[in-house]
């Protein structure tokens, strides 16, 4: 099994974009999208060799609603900011210690950060212990980095990395 | 009633795409400005994108999905190109408003192919 299917997530997922793209339910189609599914990861094995396990599918749910949410806020604050007055911005580099450790929690962390209220992910240490953040309004460092922690960082902890 | 929906959305869209370029004019170094584009604009394109679904869900032709596509692929290359940018502005060490930390060592391990942007010079 594992040696047929190196990433058995991966293969409904790619089925799943190229029907998309398609825009069509056709056997054709749902086997070529199958095929592909199958092939590509063998493709990119080397890229992507860790294998990836979602423990909780429900609470990845409910992470992806949160974050859904979360961008729409960020869009308003962000809007309102720029509206108002630059001079009154302070913006901080925040240093988030990471307790992440594979490689795909990170990344979707680092994605995470970049698509929520005022902050983008900077620089990754070079032993990923912890995540550089520039905010573009920062009045309080450590409540930023506590909230970047317990929103996000939690349940991506409990859904790629269960203890 | 579709059609007040529908450039409601569209409205909505382009304001926050505008707000979001205006950032790039009225913020003040490269760090903020990067959130004006990355930020503001990914509501804009979504209700863009809402609005194509909504008008061509309903002309009879049967659901158009390429939106959901759009969306996923915007949300994965957005923020990437967000994080890139940022760290390539802390490489070159551009002006910032916030004080800079310090440029971490060079890892441990002391390979830097693996850390192309943290090589000796």
């Amino acid at each position: 099994m594992m040696r047929f299917l190196p990433h058995p997530l991966l293969t409904p997922i790619l089925a799943a974009v190229w029907l998309l793209l398609n825009n069509s339910l056709a056997p054709g189609h749902i086997l070529l999208g199958l095929l592909l599914g199958w092939a590509i990861p063998w493709f990119t094995l080397r890229f992507w060799p860790e294998r990836v396990r979602i423990h909780r599918p429900m609470k990845l749910l409910r992470f992806v609603a949160v974050v859904l949410y979360d961008i729409v806020v960020a869009n308003l604050v962000v809007a309102r900011r720029i509206l108002g007055r630059p001079e009154r911005l302070r913006p901080a580099f925040v240093s988030v210690p990471l307790s992440l450790e594979t490689d795909l929690a990170i990344s979707l962390l680092a994605n995470t950060i970049c698509l929520t209220p005022g902050t983008v992910s900077a620089r990754l240490a070079p032993d990923r212990k912890c995540l550089l953040v520039h905010g573009l309004h920062v009045p309080d460092a450590e409540a930023l980095v506590a909230g970047i922690k317990a929103r996000y960082e939690a349940p991506l902890k409990e859904v790629f990395e269960a203890c | 009633m579709l059609e007040v929906v529908l450039s409601f959305l569209i409205l909505t869209g382009a304001v926050f795409t505008f707000i979001g370029s205006l950032g790039l004019a009225r913020l003040r170094d490269f760090y903020t400005r990067l959130h004006g584009p990355t930020k503001a604009t990914t509501l804009g394109v979504g209700s863009l994108l809402i609005a194509s679904a909504l008008f061509f869900g309903t002309r009879g032709e049967g659901v158009s999905l390429h939106e959901v596509l759009v969306t996923l692929f915007l949300f994965i290359t957005a923020p990437v190109s967000a994080h890139l940018l940022a760290k390539a502005a802390l490489h070159l060490g551009l002006r910032s408003l916030a004080p800079v930390p310090e440029e971490p060592a060079v890892p441990p391990d002391g390979n830097p192919e693996a850390h192309p942007g943290h090589k000796q010079h």
